[in-house]
């Protein structure tokens, strides 16, 4: 398939492949199933530029866009998702920064993040706050010229690993989601610790894990835009990076697919390949089918990002819940192709349903997508 | 100004599944096959891009700086190959093209690279494949380090210490390590257990599409004809063939168990565990 990509797009892609097959396959199994933290492989990624793909060149990027950084989330979850994931929420991390940050902010910690020196994490989620972000209870309270942070943060992606967090507050519980304020803590701060490491279904190599704020006194130079913008920058955030979640979607299942294809030209039954059986036919096509519709979507997404329109709420939210519902559907029906063999760890595909699933879930569960997309179709009309 | 120049010598080789005979004129099919850069010569890339990194900030303290160049002699199509090492961090890279060098054998090849070394200043440091996987004889860098009258260390497995005017080496032998301090400048060769070799970045592969190779022939080095290429050669390859192989392939049937006793048995036979 042709997606008329520059040659610096196709660069991305290639440099991903190369990491996919000499980096990532030859270890996934094993990080998946001893849950063993992609560290080296992270590293790789930074000395190859794609954390720069997220930065403005000012700042030690590349000046490239949303597009750019789907290419390379989608490459990189056909090797594994896992990886994709640490990838794309360190991002997650520093765009808020990007969108919302000071200009000292910004001096500050986008060239490290650009160079994967450092990596970030995107601290939202609590135990009582999910699809509820305007529940959360982590409070900041403002004393001389510090905030100090109390609370608990559940599931954050990269707990533990990153070293810069961007952390959603409560400044003022009273004034509900206005009230919420994003400050960005580093690692190693007093009073910032790391809870229990998730034990999960899928992309298990990534981590998982609690962030704990006790006293944890965080100066005031590092709140993000001003308090009670907190809602705002999440959302705007998520509006960004909501087609990479798509991306990644997209890479796991044209893995599956990949595998599926592969596994049907070789297995014999009956006395011939079951590629020769209509039923196994028919399930690739519509599998592929799926992907491209998928693909085209979140291409799509992120290039109207790109272009600088501001309403993009709505189609961001459609390309992720579009894609993560044909990864699992897809990654399904590649285990269904495979029959027995698809249910054992000797083939990977099982471990790509598995991980397929999380990006119903995350940024936002596929209801909630529903609910953006309806809202907005409400509040804005059919265009 | 630069104060120290590390040179990377490398050669690009047919792909390692592609390497064809021609029965007819008994030498390697060299068109239409994919090539690649010699595996041995991107850990001497490799090496040369992680010394730098290592270098340069202590140097920058003192104000001097450092410089890789990666060198290597063939036909012009080697220039893409050149590319590829600055895409993987190489600084600069220099292509040594000529029809007069056709034919070269190793002393021939490290006699010319020797002449475009001496080109440059400063050089403080030769690094190459310890052999190519076509011509497979690990003399070049051997021959090159006499023809500059430098020490050489061949296999190196890593570079324990350097500064400007020394360093500490560890190279592993057959049943020892040894680790010789020598003085610089000098050349050493490398194998795979030095390093891992990265994945290109997106800022090097721009660099490299962008980045115009100077290629330098037999006048820009004053060499000779009666020196260089086939004429400049003490050896020569005239024929090249294919050895026969005497595979014996047993099946063995029967239940796993089964097969895995027979196997460990002839295994045993054979003095193998
Ligand atoms: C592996 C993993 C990594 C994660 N990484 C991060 C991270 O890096 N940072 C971070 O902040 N969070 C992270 N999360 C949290 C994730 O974003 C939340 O799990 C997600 O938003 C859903 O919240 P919840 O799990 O509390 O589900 P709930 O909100 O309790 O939802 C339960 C069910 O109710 C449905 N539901 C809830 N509200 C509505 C509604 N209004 N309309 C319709 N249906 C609704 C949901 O769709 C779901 O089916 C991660 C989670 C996981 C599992």
């Amino acid at each position: 398939m042709h997606y008329f990509l520059t040659e610096e797009q196709q660069m991305i892609v290639d440099i991903c492949r190369q990491i996919v097959e000499e980096r990532i396959k030859p270890q996934r199994a094993e990080m998946d199933e001893n849950c063993i933290f992609p560290a080296e492989i992270i590293k790789e990624i930074g000395k190859s530029d794609l954390f720069r793909l997220f930065v403005p060149e000012q700042y030690g990027g590349m000046g490239t866009g949303i597009f750019e950084v789907c290419l390379a989330t989608e490459e990189l979850s056909r090797g594994d998702l896992s990886v994709a994931t640490t990838y794309a929420a360190s991002g997650l991390g520093f765009i808020p920064i990007i969108l919302l940050g000071s200009e000292e902010q910004k001096k500050k910690y986008l060239p490290q993040l650009a160079s994967g020196e450092k990596l970030a994490a995107f601290g939202l989620t609590e135990p009582e706050a999910g699809s509820d972000v305007g529940a959360i209870r982590t409070k900041a309270v403002k004393d001389g010229d510090f905030y100090i942070l109390n609370g608990t943060k559940q599931w954050i992606t990269n707990g533990g690993e990153a070293d810069i967090y961007t952390v959603f507050t409560m400044t003022d519980p009273s004034k509900g989601a206005r009230g919420a304020s994003a400050f960005i803590v580093e690692k190693g701060t007093k009073g910032f610790d790391f809870g229990k490491k998730e034990n999960k279904l899928g992309i298990r190599a990534s981590a998982t894990r609690e962030l704990i704020f006790t006293d944890c006194r965080v100066p005031k130079e590092n709140l993000i835009a001003g308090e009670g913008m907190g809602f705002i920058a999440a959302m705007r955030t998520f509006d960004q990076s909501r087609p990479a979640v798509g991306a990644q979607a997209v890479g796991v299942a044209q893995a599956a697919l990949e595998e599926a294809i592969n596994y049907s030209k070789v297995r014999k039954q009956f006395g011939a390949s079951i590629s020769s059986l209509q039923a196994i036919q028919h399930m690739l096509a519509d599998m592929a089918t799926q992907i491209e519709a998928a693909r085209t979507l979140v291409y799509h997404a992120a290039k109207v990002i790109d272009s600088g329109e501001k309403n993009v709420s709505r189609l961001s939210a459609m390309s992720k819940l579009f894609a993560s519902d044909v990864a699992m559907k897809v990654t399904t029906d590649a285990v269904q192709i495979f029959g027995g063999y698809g249910f054992m760890k000797e083939y990977p595909v099982e471990k790509m349903m598995r991980d397929a699933k999380i990006t119903q879930i995350y940024e936002g569960t596929n209801q909630v997508q529903r609910n953006i997309i309806a809202l907005d179709l409400i509040k804005r009309g059919v265009l | 100004m630069v104060d120290i120049k590390i040179i990377v010598c490398i050669k690009q080789v047919p792909g390692t599944t592609e390497i064809k005979i021609n029965p007819e004129t008994n030498t390697l099919v060299r068109e239409g096959i994919e090539t690649v850069i010699n595996p041995f010569d991107t850990y001497a890339i490799e090496e040369g891009v992680r010394l730098k990194e290592k270098l340069a900030p202590l140097l920058s303290q003192t104000g001097e700086e450092i410089e890789t160049i990666a060198l290597t002699m063939g036909p012009p199509q080697s220039g893409e190959m050149l590319k590829e090492a600055i895409a993987l961090g190489i600084d600069k890279a220099v292509l040594l093209s000529d029809r007069a060098f056709a034919g070269a054998d190793t002393w021939a090849t490290a006699l010319t690279l020797a002449e475009a070394i001496k080109k440059f200043d400063d050089w403080k440091l030769i690094i190459l494949g310890k052999q190519t996987l076509d011509g497979d004889t690990g003399q070049v860098g051997p021959e090159l380090a006499q023809k500059l009258n430098i020490p050489f260390i061949g296999y190196a497995s890593s570079i324990l210490d350097i500064n400007k005017n020394r360093m500490t080496i560890k190279r592993l032998m057959e049943d020892r390590y040894e680790t010789f301090e020598i003085r610089l400048p000098a050349a050493i060769s490398v194998g795979k257990d030095i390093n891992i070799p990265r994945v290109p970045s997106l800022r090097g592969k721009l660099k490299a599409k962008n980045e115009a190779i100077p290629v330098w022939d037999k006048n820009y080095l004053n060499l000779d004809q009666s020196q260089i290429g086939l004429e400049g050669s003490y050896t020569q390859v005239i024929k090249i063939s294919m050895p026969e192989h005497h595979y014996e392939v047993k099946m063995l049937e029967g239940s796993p168990d089964h097969q895995v006793d027979e196997l460990y048995g002839k295994l045993k036979e054979l003095n193998i565990v």
